[in-house]
């Protein structure tokens, strides 16, 4: 093992490879936590549109969700990059290929976005369908109406219920944000690559690689732990079985 | 106050609601029972909308339920309803729970709301446990809240649905006790409820359901006394001899 060549003068950019692995984490970052932010928002507002009693809403977003989470993601950042400029109107198509700032970084935040909103969307949804039934009647017994229900009564227990899969979910796109590479987006996982190509220390940039991604992940699910221990409930043991 | 007019109502083509008609007039107090399944608590929750029906008509003070321009969640506002499984929003505190609807429906301000629930709390005799949350109170605490609850809409008329089948035994005296109160103070109720005691304490009129049918609808002397159809004095044998 001999991490020395992070010192070294890299073969482009004027740094040294260390700046490499930084890079790689930022963009790391960037993508997965503007997709989280997509993900998170359209997701939540698909997992509650698959609840709701009325048809034309709830079709459209199954449709999403079962689209979405069916095709494979590397088969999607290929869609979102290749295909999609080519079948929107044509001017739109020239300005993504040709004036579009940083195309495949904005490529690969909306397809991850897109993609795990999908997967947030089922939690979401499951999460408001574990509520008991009695609950909803109650918020409308009392005279709420269904989209007071939802904000006042049935969002914020299913966001309490939902705080370990989503964890999962938030985990996952770190680590999919790998998949950016495919279209060029100099994420972790493509600079370890370049600098093993480059100076063949393959082993010891894995390693820190490895490392790097555990320490984000690690960090996220002491965040949600945090997250669910200061909105626990007093005295709530679960909803099931009423 | 209330009128059901040959109500019927299908799951599929399984009929679960057959002809209802009944009344509950201003400041009466009518018990609905019958065995598990003959229908009482779809009867009950048709008279606020929270089920809907197919054929037959019901009015609350001449408001039409079923009518489609019908504005539910007003109606619903100033109809009382408490559930067999309390149903109190879990993430709320007491205090909160009894104010949500009083500030989101009625618009009352924080403060009033405040004051009023506190006086329905101290009423129901839990004033000192606002501040904590549902799952940290007995069961027959938490319905006596979800009575208050229902209070402080100020409603024209209570629904009970099954309110002390979900306690312990040695629980049931201290809900039983605030409803014989209410009906005292000449509240308008509908009780669904398998508390022959209660029924023959405080009710006027008793509803003896089987199957989806409203089989007997008599003074309550007349139905503990001598109730006329069969089935009625086979429930009332069942249900009274031990």
């Amino acid at each position: 093992m001999d991490f020395s060549f992070l010192n070294q003068p890299a073969f482009s950019g004027g740094g040294v490879y260390l700046d490499w692995v930084i890079s790689g984490i930022k963009w790391t970052l960037l993508v997965s936590i503007l997709g989280w932010i997509i993900a998170f928002s359209v997701g939540s507002v698909l997992g509650v549109l698959r609840t709701v009693p009325v048809a034309w809403l709830r079709v459209p977003a199954t449709m999403y969700v079962e689209l979405f989470r069916n095709v494979p993601l590397l088969v999607q950042m290929f869609i979102w990059y290749f295909v999609v400029p080519e079948i929107v109107p044509q001017a739109l198509g020239d300005w993504l290929k040709t004036k579009m700032p940083m195309p495949e970084f904005w490529n690969a935040v909306l397809c991850l976005g897109f993609y795990t909103a999908s997967r947030v969307a089922e939690q979401v949804r499951s999460g408001i369908q574990s509520i008991p039934k009695g609950q909803t009647n109650a918020a409308l017994a009392m005279g709420l109406t269904l989209p007071q229900a939802y904000r006042h009564v049935l969002l914020p227990m299913s966001y309490r219920i939902i705080i370990p899969p989503m964890t999962t979910e938030f985990l996952t796109i770190f680590k999919n944000s790998s998949v950016a590479l495919t279209i060029g987006v100099l994420e972790l996982t493509a600079q370890a690559r370049q600098i093993s190509e480059y100076t063949f220390r393959t082993f010891e940039i894995f390693i820190i690689a490895t490392v790097i991604y555990a320490l984000i992940t690690l960090t996220v699910t002491f965040s949600m732990r945090w997250l669910e221990n200061k909105t626990r409930v007093p005295g709530y043991i679960g909803g099931a079985g009423k | 106050m209330i009128e059901m007019k040959n109500v019927s109502k299908w799951y599929g083509t399984f009929q679960v609601l057959k002809n209802c008609t009944t009344r509950v007039d201003k400041g009466e107090v009518v018990v609905v029972c019958g065995p598990s399944g003959s229908g009482k608590s779809t009867l009950i929750k048709t008279v606020n909308a929270l089920e809907p029906f197919q054929q037959g008509e019901i009015t609350v003070e001449g408001i039409s339920v079923g009518a489609p321009g019908t504005d539910l969640p007003k109606l619903r506002s100033r109809i009382g309803m408490v559930f067999q499984n309390f149903e109190l929003f879990p993430h709320m505190k007491i205090v909160d729970n009894i104010n949500l609807a009083q500030i989101k429906v009625l618009g009352r301000t924080a403060d009033a709301a405040t004051a009023k629930s506190m006086a329905l709390l101290k009423r129901v005799g839990l004033d000192a446990h606002a501040q904590k949350h549902p799952g940290q109170l007995s069961g027959g605490q938490q319905q006596r809240v979800a009575i208050a609850r229902a209070l402080a809409m100020d409603p024209i008329a209570m629904l009970f649905d099954e309110p002390t089948s979900a306690l312990d035994p040695e629980m049931i005296n201290e809900v039983l006790d605030v409803m014989t109160e209410l009906a005292r103070e000449g509240m308008t109720m509908m009780v669904v409820t398998h508390e022959m005691g209660f029924a023959s304490r405080v009710a006027h009129r008793v509803v003896f359901m089987d199957a989806g049918e409203i089989v007997e609808d008599a003074k309550k002397e007349d139905f503990f006394g001598k109730p006329r159809s069969e089935r009625a004095q086979h429930f009332l044998s069942k249900i009274l001899h031990h």
